[in-house]
Parts: C-alpha cells; sequence; structure tokens
C-alpha cells in the first residue's frame, strides 16, 4: 500500500492525509472506455446528426390505439399471472437452500459452498436465456416463462436470505437449544421471526421487477405481453404498441404502489 | 403473576384471523395464477433438449471457445463487456438529472413525483423495443446496444441515487458554512464524497446486472452475444451453445467476484 502525504500542523502536530486512488482509477475508467469507444464503434457525432430519428417510432405511438385495449387485457393478465407464480415458486424453493448455505446453521464448510457455488452459477444466467430454455424443454406458452421468472427469483431472494440468516442473533436460537428443542423447532421459533419481514420485503421488491421481466419473456415465445408486442412490432403497428405499453405502465405503477405500501409496513 | 399474563392474553387480540385472511388471500392468488398457465405447443422430445444441453455445456466446442478471431467466443465476450461498460456510464450520467429532480429533499414534492413517473415509464418500456428505436438511428450494431443499455439502466440507477441523494448529511455543509467555506468548496468537500462512493457502488452493480442482461440485446441485432447464442440455439448446435453459456457464465463470475469486493471497500470508505 501506498502510504499518504503527512502534513505538519502549525501547532506541530501531524496529520497523515490517506492515499488517494483517483488518479489510478481515472487512468483505468479512461482506458475502459477508450477500449469499448473502440469496439463498439460509439460516436457521439452519430447521435446528434440521427438522434431524431429515435423518436420515430415513439411519435407513431401516439395517439394510442383505444380499441386496442380489450385484446391487451388477455395477455396482461398472463403475465401477471406468470410473475405471481414464478415468484411465488422460486421463493418458496430458495428456502431449503439458503438455509444449508447459512454458516451460523450447518456447520459443514463443503455444503455451504457446494450451494453457493450453484448459487452463483444459477445467478448468472440471463433470464432470458432461461427462458429460451424453457421453451425448448416445455413447449411456448406461459408456463416457459414462468420457469424463468421462478429460477431467477430462486437465485435472487436466495442470496439475499441467506446473507440474512447469518446475520440474525443467534442467542435466542442457543438458549432454545439449551432448553431442549430440537434444531427445527428453535430455527422455527427463533431465527424465523426475525428473518420473516426482510424475506417477504424481498421476495415482493423482486416481484415488481419481474413483472417487467415478464412482459419482455414473450420475446422468446414464452407468453404472456411481450408477444403481442413483438407481433405488432413485426407489423409496425406502433398505435396498438403504444396502447399496450402504456396499460403495461398502469399495471407496473399500480402493483409498485402496493407492494411498496406493504414493504412499508414490515420494516 | 400468572394471572397477569393470562389477562395480558386476553386483552391482545388474536392473531388468527388476521392470519385466516392472509392465507385465503395467498391461496386465491396462487390458484388464479395456475390456472392461466400453459404451453400451447406439444413438447415431445423436451427431455432430449435438455440432455443436450447438458451435454453441450459438459462438452463445449473447444475450437470456438478458444478462437480469437472476432467471430470466436473471446470477442464476443469483450463486446458484450464494451455495451455493458459504456453502456452503464452513458446511462450514469443521464441519470443524475433524473436524480437531481426526483429527490424530495431538494426539488418541491410535485417535481419529484413528476420525475418519478417519468423515470418509470422511461423503464416501463422492455428493452427490445428501445433496441429497435436505436438501430434507426445508429444502424444495427453494438452502439444501439449500447444506447439501449444505458437507457434501461436509467431506471434503477437513479432510484438508487435519490436515495442517496435523500440521506444526506446538510450538518457538513452548515458547519463548512460555519469555517467560511464558499459554494464551490462546499460541493467539493461537503457533497461530493458523501454522494460518490454510494453513486460508484449504484453503478458497479448495474454494470453487473447490464453483462447479464446483454443477451437481451442480441434478438434485436444489437450486438454482443445474444444473437450467436440464439442462433445456435434454434440451430440445435449444442456444443457452441454449450461453449458460449460458459464462457458467459465464467466472465459474469470473475466480474461479480471483482466488483463485490471494490463495492466493498466503497461501502467501508
Amino acid at each position: 500500500m501506498r502510504r499518504g502525504r503527512t502534513i505538519t500542523l502549525p501547532n506541530g502536530k501531524t496529520v497523515e492525509r490517506p492515499p488517494s486512488h483517483a488518479l489510478l482509477t481515472a487512468v483505468l475508467l479512461a482506458a475502459a472506455a477508450a477500449v469499448s469507444v473502440q469496439v463498439t464503434g460509439f460516436r457521439l457525432s452519430v447521435l446528434t446528426e440521427g438522434g431524431y430519428r429515435f423518436f420515430d417510432i415513439l411519435k407513431q405511438m401516439v395517439p394510442p390505439n383505444i380499441s386496442y385495449l380489450d385484446k391487451v387485457w388477455g395477455p396482461l393478465f398472463d403475465t401477471i399471472k406468470m410473475s405471481v407464480l414464478g415468484s411465488a415458486a422460486g421463493a418458496v424453493l430458495a428456502v431449503p437452500f439458503s438455509v444449508t448455505a447459512s454458516s451460523n446453521i450447518v456447520k459443514n464448510r463443503a455444503v455451504i459452498s457446494a450451494v453457493r457455488i450453484f448459487y452463483s452459477i444459477v445467478r448468472t444466467l440471463p433470464t432470458l436465456v432461461t427462458a429460451l430454455i424453457a421453451t425448448y424443454i416445455f413447449g411456448l406458452g406461459t408456463l416457459a416463462g414462468t420457469i424463468a421468472i421462478g429460477v431467477f427469483t430462486f437465485s435472487y431472494v436466495g442470496k439475499l436470505l441467506y446473507e440474512q440468516i447469518e446475520t440474525v442473533d443467534m442467542g435466542a436460537y442457543e438458549a432454545m437449544e439449551a432448553l431442549g428443542a430440537t434444531g427445527f423447532h428453535a430455527f422455527l421459533y427463533s431465527v424465523v421471526p426475525q428473518i420473516l419481514p426482510g424475506y417477504i420485503s424481498n421476495c415482493l421488491f423482486c416481484f415488481e421487477g419481474n413483472v417487467r421481466y415478464a412482459a419482455i419473456l414473450g420475446y422468446v415465445g414464452a407468453g404472456g405481453l411481450g408477444l403481442i408486442i413483438n407481433e405488432k412490432v413485426g407489423w409496425r403497428e406502433y398505435d396498438k404498441v403504444g396502447m399496450i405499453l402504456i396499460t403495461l405502465f398502469g399495471a407496473v405503477v399500480v402493483i409498485e404502489f402496493i407492494s411498496h405500501q406493504i414493504r412499508k409496513r414490515l420494516t | 403473576m400468572n394471572e397477569k399474563i393470562a389477562a395480558q392474553l386476553q386483552a391482545e387480540k388474536s392473531p388468527l384471523p388476521g392470519r385466516l385472511l392472509l392465507t385465503v388471500i395467498i391461496l386465491v392468488l396462487l390458484i388464479w395464477s395456475s390456472v392461466g398457465i400453459r404451453s400451447t405447443s406439444a413438447v415431445g422430445n423436451g427431455m432430449a433438449v435438455a440432455a443436450g444441453i447438458l451435454k453441450g455445456i459438459c462438452t463445449p466446442d473447444l475450437e470456438f471457445l478458444f478462437d480469437f478471431s472476432s467471430q470466436g467466443v473471446p470477442y464476443l465476450l469483450l463486446e458484450t463487456v464494451c455495451i455493458a461498460f459504456m453502456g452503464t456510464l452513458v446511462g450514469a450520467v443521464i441519470a443524475v438529472p433524473f436524480a437531481f429532480l426526483g429527490a424530495s429533499n431538494i426539488v418541491p414534492r410535485g417535481v419529484a413525483l413528476v420525475s418519478r413517473l417519468a423515470v418509470m415509464a422511461v423503464r416501463t418500456i422492455p428493452s427490445f423495443v428501445y433496441g429497435l428505436m436505436f438501430i434507426r438511428v445508429t444502424g444495427p450494431g453494438a452502439f444501439a446496444g449500447l444506447m439501449t443499455m444505458s437507457l434501461c439502466s436509467v431506471g434503477m440507477v437513479s432510484k438508487m441515487y435519490i436515495e442517496t441523494i435523500e440521506d444526506l448529511d446538510k450538518k457538513i455543509l452548515e458547519s463548512l458554512d460555519a469555517a467560511g467555506c464558499t459554494f464551490f468548496q462546499k460541493i467539493r468537500y461537503g457533497i461530493l464524497p458523501q454522494l460518490l462512493p454510494d453513486f460508484a457502488s449504484t453503478v458497479i452493480y448495474r454494470f453487473d446486472m447490464n453483462l447479464r442482461d446483454a443477451t437481451v440485446l442480441g434478438l434485436v441485432g444489437a450486438g454482443g452475444i445474444g444473437a450467436p447464442l440464439i442462433f445456435a440455439m434454434n440451430s440445435y448446435r449444442w456444443n457452441e451453445v454449450g461453449s458460449i453459456l460458459v464462457g458467459l457464465i465464467l466472465l459474469i463470475l470473475v466480474i461479480e467476484l471483482f466488483s463485490t469486493r471494490i463495492r466493498n471497500k466503497l461501502v467501508r470508505g
């Protein structure tokens, strides 16, 4: 480690200024940005010259085609159903795995690291790729989307859950074990009440995001709104796309509001 | 003593009705949602496909995995990282004004609400729609992907920025005032040190996420590793799928390791 600069104050005391990494960070960032600009062909001039074309599609979306609303409800509820069931399944499935991955409950290091590596690998799979694989295995439709969302929720909630279990106060657990409770009972009555609010809050937060994700999954044939967005974009019926997006926006706002209210009460 | 406990128990409302109601609501939601789940196409060879994918991951196409030309996995991964990096950077910059306009301790409540709704609207449009919009500006390729990534990042990044800004400790500014600091000194020594570590941590976290989401862009021809992956899957070349997935998983694990370390350092200061 580099030593910082020492400064002598007027009254004779010396203080050490912590070393600054600013220069190193700036150089690294600039280098990474330069490589990225080179590889991706980023050019500001293209944006300033052609930027207005970005709004081509947006302009065609307004005014949205209101009469198309009737046909949006079905896929919208499909999307919500996919997220509800997928989130619930993933969140429940994560519980046993996370308990096994917490170092204060399980003492076997090999088991803990095995479960954690499993979590990491599942977490690296992008949701869209999971959905694509699921459509190959389970066929096109909402089932594939539900499974993709379940897998994502499993890995996301699971990681947060074992981190949370590790930070609980183990005093109550040990006291109950000392009184003769079995490990399971001690866990149920001392650890669960501590982690439950946080766990539910995480699940709800994940669910909020999943509604948005579920809307994309239709693109690979996994059902829901993405299916009709993709279709209408393909036919260039942008006024209908606009209607779908507005409905989705409304649904997301309502769901986020409800979930936000519940989460506020939980914590 | 026991009487006291009994009296206390009597006084407290029984949690049973509330819990019953909650259980019923959750059950109804679950049943409602599972009724609609279906798969429309007949699946005969699902298991064969699953086996094919597993076998592909275990025996990846090594030639493709170590092909350092512009068609090989390493270059595609590099392109994906670059898209995610620049996309995150551009998104992080775009998010700053949104964040300051959305922080209720800086602007009036009404302005904050409007700004937050705008951010939510930006977030609602799915990434592949943005991809199509940007392809009109930049043509297909990595550039379009980069811009798409940046717009998709704005939502989450600005939300986290807002939380940081609302946690600003104003007492530090007062003490700097008392010490006779100028306006710019106050920003440099009072505000930036409070904001930068959290902002940086947010951006690094988002970079992690963008790396994962970058596969979406391949679908609309916006560069990165998504397109080759989907082509390989559609033509059942599982060995190629395997080598792409192995490369992607390794890359994400390594980057996550580094980013977690940097973020831990940033948080501890």
